[in-house]
């Protein structure tokens, strides 16, 4: 049975189009993501499923009951905010407390629930203080606390790591996916940041303009990303793309200026084989092989280096194959400098395919 | 609109205890602000005296008001007043403000001092100021007791002048909130924009009346509305001060208003006296309105 | 969505007020004594002493005796210290028939403007809290007609409001004073809230939620608590309101039950009797100490109060 379960919703405030006949069927027990760029709906989705927002159209189901009409304090979820959202006048117990006393919960329940949660997010010596004066992280902490004590099923997250500094950010994301190991909790997590979104989901939902775009495991949005969209949200730095013309027949090649690289390793998705015409080339700089390795590609050319980018662990170099720009990775320990020549080389088979038109892949 | 599923609760009783909460709101809208609204323009067409009576007399009532010299009188008074106080409440208070803006050392207090007369009450202010110009006692009394025997100065008892009188009371007290929110528009202006001025050597005075006043063009105009729309309305500060004396020189349309409604018991008049008063207003408020809600509307 | 806008940009304007504390931004100050400080401070202290002067000649009058004052100049000290008027002022000056002076006013106005602050406030916040958190279809409409409204000219609605009150049995008491009063506030101060309200995070209203506390359980115990500024703002600007109102008491009250303001206008310009400017002076002086003495305790929160109220004009 699915944990959470959307069927055909739709949002609309007035005449504008937030979400669009979205389906989402969540398991029990996963930590699905939704990510995407600000504006793209989906932290509206996760109000309509925590039952914040009133929706236009559809149905939503947690634990196969409709709660599509449900009050919030209903539907069995617990709920994180980016701002924390802690009740400022109340002590952390208090914060902690105020939904249990709502619910009419048992003196010795709360204080069995409080000091439960208390113990497994290390927040015992903070329950006496209020949020002011808590550190951004210890209040992150309590806000997590207080989804936690409710006891509930699912979790949901508004992109709770946003306003916290990157340290924090990285210490605070390890915990949460050692909480989610521990409680096996259904969890939905919105976040614009794709770090967090590979590192944290079994299965990231990439949204834009209120569609979902592609739900499918880290992995795969990665590796095969459906559109060009997707392909360019997620990595950083960003996948290159090359413009050129797909030439089918035999030995395919995609024709980048004048120079062909062959794609016969290239595994076309579904039905759309008889493409040809402008396509993109998607190849993500990691994939792009560099010195000895580059000639055994079936793919290599020689390039001048532009610009090189020291960051730290390695480098990132930016070229030009055919007059379009191009990024690749080397180790940090190699002596390159602008206006070196080099030759670089990459697998059509890691590169992903998309229609020039459409930007859908092929 | 796509049809609702079932279990959709009825939108009526969504959010019933905000909706509860807003009755009073809804209420004060609608039965007195559109209500009694509609209901005075209505009856501002019928011959009603002591009660209000739905013979319908047509435009009997405006011919008799815009025939009545004391009406007239009004109207000139409320002209006068309103252009003269728009003008010096804006100068003065917009003076007031630049030279506190000067990063002085006790503008708390310079604030207080200028703002206190808006505490007060008009009743307040327009006794006091018929003190001060008691032509025994007040300035005329001190300045002719100092040797100047022919000094005149005494409005509250000259028709020709009295109106002035009433100007001088009613600037003491209001342009401190003038002063207030052109000071917070002078607050509300981006630091780097003096800083530039500065850089590029533009002169102070300058640098007010070229940059900073037209960036000030919202707080201006939000100023300008409620200074009308109180301007309008100034009843108690005559009253208080001149009794619309002497004679009917100091008359205003609020007075005019309260006196046919509530003394002179001839409520057609005194309808029909309100709905020019909101047509004066309407006047303000509606090119107001469009240019502040209409404008954006479009964006 | 577009009037929300546009309200919200009205109100801006008077909010900002509330910022404008935050400090001069003008030229920078050189040295003490330059000329242009002398011109600075030399203007504001004149200012200064014309704003205070009638303050001043209010007090020194009510405390000098009539032969004092019928020989004396009007900004002179008193020679001789006399309380008689403030005295008489209070307990014996006539009004028409009634001798027992001010303090009958005074009682009257206290006894309008608690009750009138009182529900005023607890139905404008608990309106703007609606308005702010529980939006629902067609309150933004309603909310436009009442800032609107503000602006409508009293004399429009005043004898409308009288047939209310009389088919209501509350034409010429108290209590019928205390609804026109809520009425005229409403405006402003659900303004005033609905701004606040909207400016708490909406997250900390959402938890609430989440938390299953309904409308009345978020009110009382997360907004209320944390708006206590803003209701002391809009005490303020109620209280010094609804004291110094002349219109709404002389329409909607009787002799009896007639506010300070009005009474002392009857005390001052009635006609009957000799004018003793000295008892006149002290019964004004004792009218405005209300408002005075909270203006004064209150600071910045009255020019925060003043600016949101400004559209009260």
């Amino acid at each position: 049975m699915s944990s959470v379960s959307v069927k055909d919703l739709s949002l609309n405030f007035g005449h504008i189009s937030v979400l669009k006949d979205l389906n989402l069927d969540i398991a029990e027990g996963e930590f699905l993501v939704l990510l995407g760029p600000s504006g793209c709906g989906k932290s509206t989705l996760l109000n309509c499923i925590a039952g914040l927002l009133d929706i236009s159209d559809g149905q939503i189901f947690i634990k196969g009951k409709n709660v599509t009409w449900e009050e919030p304090k209903d539907r069995g979820i617990g709920m994180v905010f980016q701002s924390y959202a802690l009740y400022p006048q109340m002590t952390v117990k208090g914060n902690l407390t105020f939904g249990l006393k709502n619910a009419g919960v048992a003196k010795d329940e709360i204080e069995r629930r409080v000091a439960r949660t208390a113990d497994i997010l290390q927040i015992q010596p903070l329950l006496e203080r209020k949020p002011s004066q808590l550190s951004g992280g210890q209040r992150q902490r309590v806000a997590i606390g207080r989804a936690l004590v409710r006891d509930v099923d699912v979790f949901l997250f508004d992109e709770p790591l946003s306003n916290l500094d990157a340290k924090l950010r990285s210490e605070l994301r390890v915990e949460i996916k050692r909480l989610h190991q521990k409680l096996a909790n259904t969890m939905i997590y919105v976040t614009h940041d794709q770090i967090e979104a590979l590192t944290l989901a079994d299965r990231i939902a990439v949204m834009k303009g209120g569609l979902i775009q592609q739900l499918d495991t880290p992995h795969a949005i990665y590796n095969h990303p459906v559109n060009r969209f997707v392909a360019g949200f997620i990595g950083s730095p960003g996948m290159n793309f090359l413009e050129g013309q797909l030439e089918t027949g035999a030995g395919a090649v995609v024709k980048i200026g004048n120079m062909p690289v062959p794609i016969d390793r290239y595994v076309f998705s579904g039905s759309s084989q008889q493409h040809t015409g402008a396509t993109v080339l998607g190849i993500r700089p990691e994939h792009i092989a560099f010195g000895d390795g580059a000639g055994a590609m079936p793919f290599s050319h020689e390039v001048d280096i532009e610009i090189v980018e020291p960051m730290g662990s390695d480098t990132l170099v930016w070229t030009r194959l055919d007059g379009q720009s191009l990024s690749f990775r080397v180790e940090a320990e190699r002596p390159l400098q602008a206006g070196d020549r080099v030759r670089i080389g990459f697998d059509p088979a890691r590169a992903s395919l998309f229609d020039s038109a459409t930007g859908n892949r092929i | 609109m796509t049809t609702r599923q079932n279990g959709r609760p009825s939108q009526l009783f969504r959010n019933l205890n905000a909706k509860i909460a807003s009755i009073p709101m809804v209420l004060t809208a609608l039965v007195v602000f559109l209500g009694g609204t509609a209901w005075t323009v209505l009856y501002s067409f019928t011959s009603s005296k002591l009660l209000p009576r739905l013979n319908f007399v047509g435009l009997d009532q405006y011919e008799r008001l815009w025939a009545a010299p004391r009406w007239m009188t009004a109207i000139e008074n409320l002209a006068i007043y309103g252009f003269l106080s728009l003008i010096f409440s804006l100068v003065i208070g917009f003076l007031l403000a630049a030279l506190l803006d000067q990063k002085i050392r006790f503008e708390d207090t310079f604030r207080t001092i200028f703002l206190y007369p808006f505490a007060l009450s008009f009743i307040v202010t327009g006794l006091i100021w018929q003190w001060l110009l008691n032509p025994d006692f007040g300035f005329q009394g001190v300045v002719r007791q100092l040797g100047w025997e022919s000094f005149t100065f005494n409005p509250l008892y000259n028709a020709e002048i009295v109106i002035y009188g009433i100007l001088i009371a009613g600037l003491w007290q209001g342009t401190g909130l003038v002063m207030c929110l052109m000071l917070a528009g002078l607050r509300g202006i981006d630091e780097d924009i003096w800083k530039a001025a500065r850089v590029d050597g533009i002169p102070m005075w300058k640098t007010y009346l070229f940059i900073v006043i037209p960036m000030m063009r919202p707080v201006f105009i939000t100023t300008l509305v409620i200074i009308a729309s109180g301007i309008v309305r100034v009843y108690d500060l005559v009253v208080a001060q001149t009794s619309g004396g002497p004679g009917i020189a100091s008359e205003v349309p609020a007075k005019y208003v309260y006196d046919y409604m509530f003394a002179a018991q001839n409520l057609g008049q005194g309808f029909a006296a309100s709905t020019m008063m909101l047509l004066t207003v309407a006047i303000v408020i509606v090119p107001w309105a469009y240019f502040e809600f209409g404008r954006r509307r479009h964006v | 969505m577009s009037d929300h806008a546009a309200l919200n940009v009205a109100a801006a304007g008077f909010d900002a007020i509330a910022e404008e504390v935050s400090g001069p931004r003008g030229a920078k100050p050189r040295r003490v004594l330059s000329r242009r400080n002398i011109f600075l401070y030399g203007t504001l202290i004149l200012i200064a002493v014309y704003y205070l002067l009638p303050l001043y000649v209010m007090f020194v009058t009510s405390l000098k005796g009539m032969p004092e004052i019928r020989l004396g100049n009007i900004f002179a000290p008193p020679v001789e210290i006399t309380f008689e008027p403030w005295v008489k002022a209070w307990a014996t000056a006539c009004t028409g028939l009634n001798c027992d002076g001010l303090s009958r006013g005074f009682w009257n106005s206290v006894r309008i403007t608690v009750p009138s602050v009182i529900v005023s406030i607890i139905i404008a916040s608990v309106n703007g809290y609606a308005l702010a958190n529980w939006r629902f279809k067609g309150a933004d409409i309603f909310f436009i007609i009442l800032i609107v409204g503000a602006f409508i000219p009293y004399q429009v609605m005043i004898y409308p409001i009288v047939i209310i009150l009389r088919e209501m049995g509350l034409y010429g008491s108290l209590w019928g004073l205390v609804i026109v009063h809520s009425i005229f506030g409403m405006p402003i101060l659900t303004l005033l809230f609905r701004n606040y309200f909207a400016s708490v995070p909406e997250e900390l209203f959402k938890a609430a939620r989440v938390d299953g506390a309904g409308f009345w359980a978020i009110y009382f115990k997360i907004m209320l608590p944390m708006a206590l500024p803003i209701f002391v703002v809009a005490i303020i600007l109620q209280v010094t309101g609804i004291w110094n109102d002349f219109l709404f008491g002389v329409i909607y009250t009787k002799p009896d039950t007639y506010p300070m303001t009005v009474q002392l206008n009857n005390i001052v310009n009635s006609v009957q009797g000799v004018k003793e400017y000295n008892v006149n002076m002290a019964a004004t002086i004792l009218t405005g100490l209300v408002p005075l003495i909270v203006y004064f305790a209150s600071g910045r929160l009255f020019v925060r109060g003043i600016a949101a109220g400004a559209v009260k004009g």
